[in-house]
């Protein structure tokens, strides 16, 4: 399977219509007809046009996007994923969302890093001019401010990892919540600073925002112990962390250690999963039907892994439940998710076999 | 047979990854004058690096042009298919009927051959295009999409030619191998052939089924309800559309008449495609091997068998396109994943190897080999038969020195000037 681009959102009366013509133009859809007359009028996938890129530093820059249907919304801090063709080719990657959710012209942004060994980045930053298509994925992440807005809070960011924290910030600024919050942001020097200029210019204009630069070019990385001197009230605060995967580990073992880990909000990116580590639903049997292999997956063990190890040759690409490049049509029974231990799917539902584990005998089409 | 998976989940058929070499020179059961009999193990492990770094070069320059042919493809027969169902809308007039029956039939054959086919087979899934991957594509038959990558990618594609486990060695209901034991039945082959030819859409729609499962009583009884299903639905969608809704959109003076047309589009696009596809593995050319042959085989043998078992068509471009290049069945046969209209540029480099190392690089002229077929069907459908005698090693054809354009002399044709 392979990755896909959202669907758009189109009027019910229009989806009536298609399913209708469908008998016509099966096995493929109107929307690809459709689409010969004019690629904007095809409703099969998100699509969007880049209107700009705007530099924000010597090596970020924000892609503007215009959302070939109407954009859904996202919540601050939450990420898209975004698509492009590189020679030929079609690459994902998934960037925070730096747009207003509700913007006036329905446009979209993500702030992008360049990165020198990367693929994506450097085409977004470098490559890329406006007029280029890209494909806009779903929006996710559970990274984002709560619908009740903390009291005191604390941000903590690193490099690019300030992206998904501006974004917060923004939101609470324009609901006048900026009443007692203090952010520390590291980065290399001043200048580097993603969104430095409008984060320094909050500090001067907000009695409740304080913004604490650590500038590592030349001094040593931000410790957790070196909070308690910059914000004596760290562990009482609502914490939002987004940074580089060692920074985050020293954080969340220091509140746990010292702190409260409730109160700490991390980007969850759980690189390894399914492996058997975690304690949800009882496991099953899995019979893939396409490769002919069946399988046993122990507790905590994905379908993916389960069919692997008993020598089935399966599609996978992130292993964490982003990509959607593994997944399977389910032919009989269900699954439980081994991130929310939710058991869901029915037969016929599309489901991922990273991140879902059986739970008893299931068969899918892979 | 092993298959490796990319690390972008990307799968490749790989021949058998044990590069463990038969043992002695001529340990292989070949019988002598068989080219797999005169090479030995080390042979056979060269051939195999050599045509696993054609792949590894053809891969690796797959890019925006590649990209462009596949969808201009898609684009051309979309416009071509509804430019004809419209055309057809006027079929009570004889000359729309004839246009719109040629233009449906030529896309009909496109879909199925350079697109369906290839797109199922995993030849373009290196875009990582949701809309042209084998993953999602259906084509326009009654053969579910699903059941049929099965049968042809899996079963056929790994272990072809050999009797007894290649189900395409006459489809498990014809005897076009002297191996295959006879059986009455096969009395009534040169009948049935006509059938198959003209609805093969309908034999491999059923044909992913595993009749002799069923049969035996060994087939998954829920697996069969769900392929039925799926066939039931295919089936059920193609009917409505191609003998139904398009013919009502004629209205009533042109119902029968596009009814007549899309039923003559899908019996030309059958006729062609049996006939292509037979071409494929059935002449006389082709090699078929014993599951002791194939036994054990090495990397070098696997691609050995794929070349020997497959025959090319000759042919210029256009009958490669319409072909959907399966005209180039050896070079499909090496490497099933690569895009189509690569084989093309593949060909002179197996033609290469086969020079080197005296192998037969199988081929001919289509009515030849479309004959040559039909004559092997008839004739074993009555006991016995013999193997047929297959190709000599390939030498490249001298190379014709192009002499240019000539005018007429007193003393007979000289150079043109200028």
């Amino acid at each position: 399977m392979v990755e896909r681009a959202a669907t758009p959102t189109v009027p019910p009366w229009r989806r009536r219509v298609m399913r209708v013509a469908r008998a016509l133009t099966t096995p493929l859809a109107p929307d690809d007809y459709l689409g010969l007359l004019n690629p904007a009028w095809s409703a099969r996938e998100l699509t969007g046009m880049i209107v700009r890129i705007k530099p924000e530093t010597e090596d970020a820059s924000t892609v503007v996007v215009r959302p070939s249907f109407r954009w859904g919304g996202h919540r601050p801090g939450q990420y898209l994923r975004i698509g492009a063709e590189l020679n030929g080719v079609r690459h994902w990657r998934a960037y925070s969302l730096t747009s207003d959710p509700d913007h006036p012209e329905g446009l979209v942004s993500v702030t992008v890093k360049h990165v020198p060994e990367g693929r994506m980045s450097p085409w977004f930053t470098r490559g890329a001019e406006a007029g280029q298509m890209v494909f806009l994925g779903d929006v996710e992440g559970e990274f984002r401010l709560p619908e009740a807005i903390p009291a005191r809070s604390l941000f903590i960011s690193a490099g690019s990892g300030v992206t998904p924290i501006w974004s917060m910030l923004r939101e609470l600024e324009r609901r006048d919540a900026l009443t007692d919050v203090f952010h520390v942001h590291c980065a290399r020097t001043a200048d580097g600073m993603i969104f430095g200029d409008y984060l320094r210019r909050m500090d001067v204009e907000y009695d409740g925002y304080t913004l604490h630069a650590h500038l590592t070019g030349g001094a040593p990385r931000l410790r957790p112990s070196d909070l308690d001197e910059l914000c004596s009230d760290w562990r009482e605060r609502a914490t939002f962390l987004s940074g580089p995967r060692d920074m985050i580990d020293a954080f969340q073992s220091h509140w746990k250690e010292h702190g409260d880990s409730t109160l700490l909000n991390i980007e969850r990116f759980q690189p390894i999963i399914g492996t058997g580590d975690a304690d949800v639903g009882n496991g099953g049997t899995v019979r893939f039907r396409v490769t002919d292999v069946e399988a046993t997956c122990d507790v905590g063990v994905s379908i993916l892994v389960g069919g692997e190890q008993a020598g089935g040759i399966l599609p996978y690409g992130c292993r964490m439940g982003i990509c959607h490049t593994c997944v399977g049509k389910l032919c009989q029974g269900q699954v439980r998710d081994l991130r929310t231990g939710e058991l869901h799917g029915e037969p016929g539902h599309t489901i991922r076999t990273c991140v879902n584990a059986p739970e008893g005998h299931i068969e899918i089409e892979l | 047979m092993t298959t490796t998976v990319a690390s972008n989940g990307r799968a490749h058929r790989h021949p058998s990854g044990t590069p463990e070499a038969p043992q002695g020179g001529h340990a292989r059961p070949f019988p002598p004058g068989h080219p797999l009999a005169r090479l030995t193990p080390e042979q056979i492990d060269e051939i195999g690096a050599a045509f696993q770094r054609i792949h590894e070069d053809v891969y690796a320059d797959l890019g925006e042009a590649d990209a462009h042919y596949i969808r201009s493809l898609v684009e051309f027969h979309r416009r071509l298919a509804a430019l004809s169902r419209i055309v057809l809308m006027a079929s009570r007039y004889l000359p729309a009927w004839l246009l719109g029956t040629t233009g449906l039939s030529v896309a009909k054959i496109l879909e199925n051959m350079e697109l369906g086919h290839n797109i199922m087979h995993g030849q373009w899934d290196w875009m990582n295009d949701p809309y042209i991957h084998s993953s999602t594509w259906d084509w326009d038959t009654v053969s579910p999409a699903a059941a049929w990558k099965h049968s042809d990618n899996y079963l056929h594609h790994t272990f072809t030619n050999i009797v007894g486990l290649d189900k395409d060695v006459g489809y498990e209901i014809m005897r076009v191998d002297p191996k295959q034991p006879w059986n009455p039945v096969y009395l009534l082959q040169p009948f049935y052939n006509v059938l198959l030819m003209l609805f093969f859409e309908w034999g491999v729609g059923v044909h992913d089924l595993d009749i002799d499962a069923i049969r035996k009583g060994t087939k998954d009884m829920s697996q069969l309800r769900d392929e039925l299903k799926g066939i039931g639905q295919k089936v059920g969608r193609q009917v409505l559309k191609d003998y139904v809704i398009f013919p009502a959109l004629s209205g009533r003076k042109g119902f029968k008449q596009t009814f007549a047309a899309n039923f003559t589009a899908n019996i030309v696009r059958n006729i062609w495609s049996n006939a292509i596809i037979f071409c494929g593995h059935f002449p006389d050319q082709a090699y078929t091997y014993t599951q002791e042959e194939a036994a054990d085989e090495s990397r070098g043998a696997w691609y050995l068998r794929q070349l020997l078992g497959s025959v090319n068509i000759d042919g210029g471009d256009t009958f490669h396109l319409m072909s959907g290049n399966l005209s180039y069945q050896v070079e499909h046969h090496l490497y099933p994943d690569l895009p189509s209209s690569r084989y093309k540029e593949i060909a002179p480099k197996v033609r290469a190897i086969c020079e080197q190392y005296g192998l037969p690089y199988n081929t001919g002229p289509f009515l030849r080999q479309w004959s040559m077929v039909q004559r092997t069907l008839i004739r074993l459908a009555f006991p016995g038969g013999k193997v047929r005698p297959k190709a000599p090693p390939y030498v490249k054809p001298p190379a014709q020195e192009d002499p240019g354009p000539v005018v007429a002399s007193a003393r007979g044709p000289i150079p043109a000037f200028p």
